[in-house]
């Protein structure tokens, strides 16, 4: 909402520090987003009299101007302007002026100089070297100097004086951002009533009056209001004998400054009107009601509409329409008819002021692609009330400018029947409600402020305060007017108690675990493109996802079912950005549908990496030391038909009977999919199951009183048994083992084909000293258990 | 006769010691004077030759000459091995200023960087971490809230929906709802997470985005509650001296309701570029709850109040690191995320 001060000031003398008014209102809740003076761009223009001409010397099309500028002598202007004459008075941007450059409307300053020879000391400006509009001037010609004895105001102005004083629109706009609950401030009366309670001022509204000549708006049309529900109010008033012409100098600049254009009379006073009560209005040519009938009916299918803005709507049936006895003339609420609109030669105006459904309003203004200032005043809720209002402030502007004369008895068809409504004022909850200690008094004094009245212990609320609804809402008044910032601070006795839950610090873990192996955490989309499923040969089953309605793009259209589209989309990120090597993690979330309404939401851990010194066993290391640390026992089991992974490099993780993970080197395919040059590790794990898998804290054992005794084996195997199937032959056979783990796996020259070499550390402890003999036994009693397995010590 | 030998061996010994060079001849010469086959020894074997009343005398002189070349030995060792010592120092001098081996800890996201601060803070005041889920009822997300159907937020353009009720929710306050409705109050929670809304990525848009927000409901909470609790975290956050400005605003679900501005922690609010010269920054929505929003959960608004404040994540993140692309955030280029 753009509000003009001078606007405003007609009302509320809000005459302080421009800044002080800004901030003023901004804390009592009607915030502030910036504010413009009008023409303060264009200084050192004055008003300047012709007092003697001649041509150019040297040039046919220059003219020497002696101007009367308020100084001892005349200045001399050369221009190549025809339209001067002597006695013309006109702006004149004397030397060091600033102003615009008629060609590209750039800004520029004016220096004095010498044109073909002539000394030329400023120069004398158009409308458009001022920034102004043919509709601000409308008396001027688009071309030449701006003859300012056709100005309205022209006997006001002295020589000699500021073009901004003289002309007017020096007016300063205060662009406001108002909330939604607050439909009444986006009026200058709704403004004015704010600004008067904010800083204390006298409110200055009078209610409208108008004269009228003797009929009824019946004699000249009928209203027919079908659909009560969307239209609650209807009021229509006829002026007959309509003169049309330019608005008055102080309603253009009102208006101008409120970023509206003046078209002319009738059109400005329902705009006018729009601006100060923030209730739309509308003016129909009575000639084009044919039948004088207006019907506020639902459109038909498929009814077409032009409207004011020349384009061709098609309506439908939940749309709201103003009709007349056969076709459309205005679409409710959103835009009047071109065809029924006013123009030069009407001579009877119906005005129209009415109260449409906010939600209709907003869904047929989007449906049609037409959001207009009027359609964003209603969708926010209009005050039936307010409409009448409205329709006497109409129609005693016409009388005040003259330009027709009002039907005395007009037309109201008020299905609302709408009376201001009462709440009880309890000044100590709203006390307790705000821990504050504000006297009652000054609480009353604050809702008289705000233009409510009080009587019985009651408030009677303002009929365009749609928003006061109970008593919470009238604590919001006392607080925003005593002041947000003069409320005291306390800190609430909060009688729970927080905690981080053993899940939470779970998770932390994970993170601290991750990030102290080297992988950086990202965070990514949650939805991604369901092309990804493809590039990671997912199965039907895994590409069953939650799916958008009305997503931005493909890009982002079904919500994820597993990590690995995000961090592949991660890693291909990295290697684009000629990240040669890099690890990361996200603690994500991913999404299956179910027949349920909502699908099954799971937080997942996801890893990647990649680069030169990656493989298997590195990941895999990872995954372990997390593991460890998380202190979840798992084993995991080759997987050869995971379509995602290299068949031959991927394990499930089981901890017990349960599933909790997969990882495993990326099947080249996907890798390809994705643009990596390398090969792509990546884990995933549940983490809610991992939760679940987690062991108790670990107790103290006993540090060991006696050494150990350590034996290598060097064994070689088929190339099908793993690692762990001769662990466990180990640790079931051998006594006294403290620990047994693989260090080195050999495959080539030395040993036959189709075999392997694996080689193991033993570590052997009892509680008493072991002799060499004793380690001896054990071993040859493992090698015995491994013999017949097919396991053998390499020669 | 063997007095002089003694003293003879003394001298002869001690010169011996002093002159040798390194720890070789040093352990040489003890096996030479003070060995089972030494010198030493090997005169004193003589002893028994000797008169009675001689033996005490030549036996004290003989210890008293084991004594000295102990000691001579055990100084010129302690010589010998400090001087050694001191020419391995000077051999083993290194660059200190070049770079350490070391061992790479990765980082966190700077949004959970932040988020954690967020987390502890009002861990100390005694909330807990709850969470909930993305894919949500529009009941929760928006009715209970009091956004009801033709609510502009509701709107497809703005919320991305599933299905006619169900959406991906744009606030967590849905988590605050799905709370209320289980738990009974004292209620002091907050809800961070992700949200989403229908905007188009760009350098201060993004359609996913994350959220904190907070919720107290217990009796007799008051608006000045809300107002001291968010000064008591601002001041943890940004030190002691942060300043807050509370500006009225509108939010369906809770009256009064502000906005908070605060002082601008970089310019102290004298106006930098990244106040934009205004001295302070918006940083936090809030108000007191709406007793239909309590009702609609099942608590009696006679007997509890509360308040609620949200605050956006990827902002104060911004703000903090002064990042000017929000895009940053989710691009996961590494070297972005090793800078923090």
């Amino acid at each position: 909402m753009d509000l003009s001060m001078k606007w405003l000031n007609d009302y509320v003398k809000a005459d302080m520090p421009i800044k002080e008014f800004c901030d003023g209102m901004t804390m009592s809740g009607s915030k502030v987003e910036t504010y413009s003076r009008q023409g303060a761009d264009i200084t050192n223009v004055v008003v300047g009299k012709c007092v003697a001409m001649e041509k150019h010397p040297d040039a046919d099309t220059l003219w020497v101007c002696q101007l009367d500028v308020g100084g001892e002598a005349p200045v001399q202007i050369v221009t190549s302007a025809q339209n001067m004459f002597v006695g013309a008075v006109v702006p004149v941007a004397l030397n060091n002026a600033t102003c615009y450059n008629h060609k590209d409307m750039s800004f520029m300053k004016i220096k004095k100089g010498k044109l073909r020879g002539v000394p030329s000391e400023g120069m004398m400006c158009s409308y458009e070297e001022l920034n102004l509009d043919q509709s601000d001037v409308p008396y001027s010609s688009n071309e030449g100097i701006l003859i300012l004895n056709d100005d309205p105001d022209f006997d006001k102005m002295t020589i000699g004086e500021d073009i901004h004083d003289a002309l007017g629109f020096n007016d300063t706009t205060v662009e406001f951002e108002i909330t939604n609950n607050r439909p009444d401030c986006l009026s200058v009366l709704g403004l004015a009533r704010e600004a008067s309670a904010t800083f204390d001022l006298p409110l200055n509204i009078k209610e409208p009056q108008f004269k009228g000549v003797d009929g009824s708006a019946k004699d000249y049309i009928s209203v027919d209001v079908q659909n009560t529900k969307l239209c609650s109010r209807y009021m229509a008033a006829v002026v007959k004998n309509v003169k049309i012409g330019p608005s008055p100098r102080w309603m253009a600049e009102r208006l101008k400054a409120s970023g509206v254009r003046s078209i002319n009379n009738f059109v400005d006073i329902t705009n006018f009107v729009m601006l100060e009560y923030g209730n739309p209005m509308h003016a129909f040519d009575l000639r084009y009601v044919e039948g004088g009938k207006i019907n506020v009916r639902n459109a038909q299918q498929g009814e077409k509409i032009t409207i004011l803005d020349g384009s061709e709507v098609t309506l439908s049936p939940e749309m709201l329409i103003i009709a007349d006895e056969k076709k459309p003339i205005a679409v409710a609420g959103v835009m009047g008819g071109e065809y029924s609109g006013i123009m030069e030669d009407t001579n009877t105006v119906v005005f129209e002021a009415a109260c449409f459904d906010g939600v209709s309003v907003r869904m047929t203004a989007k449906k049609i692609n037409k959001r207009t200032d009027a359609s964003s005043r209603f969708e926010k809720g209009i005050d039936p009330i307010n409409a009448k209002a409205a329709l006497l402030r109409a129609l005693e502007l016409v009388e005040e400018l003259g330009c027709g004369e009002v039907v005395r008895e007009y037309i109201d068809v008020d299905n609302a029947k709408k009376v201001p409504h009462t709440l009880k004022l309890d000044t100590d909850w709203i006390n307790e409600h705000l821990g504050t200690n504000i006297p009652a008094e000054e609480q009353i004094a604050i809702f008289r402020k705000l233009g409510f009245g009080y009587e019985n212990g009651s408030v009677i609320v303002p009929n365009t305060r749609v928003d006061i609804v109970r008593e919470c809402d009238l604590a919001e008044e006392v607080a925003r007017i005593y002041g947000y910032n003069e409320i005291p601070t306390t800190l609430p006795l909060i009688s729970s108690v927080g905690e981080v839950t053993p899940r939470q610090r779970f998770e932390n873990r994970i993170v601290d675990v991750m990030l102290a192996q080297g992988f950086y955490e990202t965070m990514s989309f949650s939805f991604i493109s369901p092309r990804s499923y493809d590039k990671l040969r997912f199965t039907d089953e895994m590409k069953k996802s939650v799916v958008l309605q009305y997503p931005l793009g493909e890009d982002t259209s079904v919500m994820r079912t597993s990590m690995l589209p995000s961090l592949m989309t991660v890693a291909n990120t990295n290697v684009r950005a000629r990240n040669l090597e890099a690890r990361f993690f996200e603690l994500g979330r991913i999404f299956q549908p179910t027949d349920d309404k909502l699908p099954i939401e799971t937080d997942v851990l996801g890893l990647c990496a990649y680069g030169a010194d990656e493989d298997f066993y590195t990941v895999k290391g990872v995954v372990e030391e997390l593991l460890n640390a998380l202190v979840v026992d798992a084993r995991f089991v080759p997987v050869h038909d995971n379509k995602t992974y290299h068949p031959g490099r991927c394990a499930d993780i089981y901890a017990g009977d349960v599933k909790v993970g997969t990882m495993g080197e990326l099947h080249p395919a996907v890798a390809e999919a994705y643009d990596m040059t390398c090969r792509v590790y990546c884990a995933e794990f549940d983490i809610p199951k991992l939760f679940d898998a987690r062991g108790e804290e670990r107790k103290y054992k006993a540090l060991p009183k006696y050494p150990a005794l350590t034996r290598d084996l060097s064994l070689v195997c088929d190339d099908e048994v793993t690692s762990d199937e001769i662990i466990d032959i180990i640790r079931k056979n051998a006594k006294h083992l403290e620990s047994v783990s693989v260090f080195d796996m050999y495959k080539g020259e030395q040993v036959p084909e189709g075999k392997k070499s694996l080689s193991y550390n033993l570590v052997l402890r009892k509680d008493g000293s072991m002799t060499d003999e004793e380690a001896d036994a054990v071993v040859s009693k493992v090698l015995k258990a491994l013999a017949e397995k097919n396991i053998t010590l390499r020669a | 006769m063997m007095k002089e030998q003694l003293q003879a061996i003394r001298e002869e010994a001690l010169k011996a010691v002093n002159d040798s060079a390194d720890m070789k001849e040093i352990n040489a010469l003890r096996v030479k004077y003070l060995g089972k086959k030494g010198e030493l020894t090997a005169i004193l074997k003589q002893m028994g030759g000797l008169f009675a009343e001689e033996r005490p005398v030549i036996g004290q002189l003989a210890n008293e000459v084991r004594a000295d070349i102990e000691n001579a030995v055990k100084s010129k060792t302690a010589e010998l091995k400090a001087a050694q010592t001191d020419l391995r120092l000077k051999t083993e001098t290194v660059d200190v200023t070049m770079p350490g081996k070391r061992k790479l800890i990765a980082k966190r996201h700077p949004m959970n960087i932040v988020l954690d601060d967020l987390k502890s803070i009002f861990h100390g005041m005694g909330y807990t971490v709850v969470d909930g889920p993305e894919v949500e009822l529009a009941k929760y997300c928006f009715d209970m809230l009091l956004t009801y159907d033709g609510h502009p937020a509701r709107d497809p353009n703005d919320t991305f929906y599933i299905s006619d009720d169900v959406l991906l929710r744009t606030q967590t306050s849905s988590v605050q709802i799905r709370t209320m409705l289980k738990q009974k109050p004292p209620i002091a929670i907050i809800s961070p997470g992700r949200v989403y809304r229908r905007d188009e990525v760009d350098g201060t848009h993004s359609p996913i985005f994350h959220q904190c927000e907070g919720l107290v409901i217990d009796k007799k909470i008051t608006f000045a509650d809300l107002k001291g609790t968010l000064e008591t975290f601002a001041k943890k956050l940004y030190g002691e001296g942060m300043k807050l400005k509370f500006r009225p605003h509108h939010f369906p679900y809770t009256e009064p309701s502000c906005e908070i501005d605060f002082q601008c922690f970089r310019c102290g609010g004298k106006g930098c570029p990244l106040c934009k010269g205004e001295g302070w920054i918006e940083i936090l929505g809030a108000g007191v709850v709406r007793p239909e929003v309590l009702e609609n959960c099942g608590i009696d608004p006679e007997e509890y109040s509360g308040f609620a404040f949200g605050i956006g994540i990827e902002r104060i993140t911004m703000l903090r690191y002064e990042i000017e692309d929000m895009r940053l955030l989710y691009e996961n280029n590494m070297r972005f995320l090793e800078q923090f």
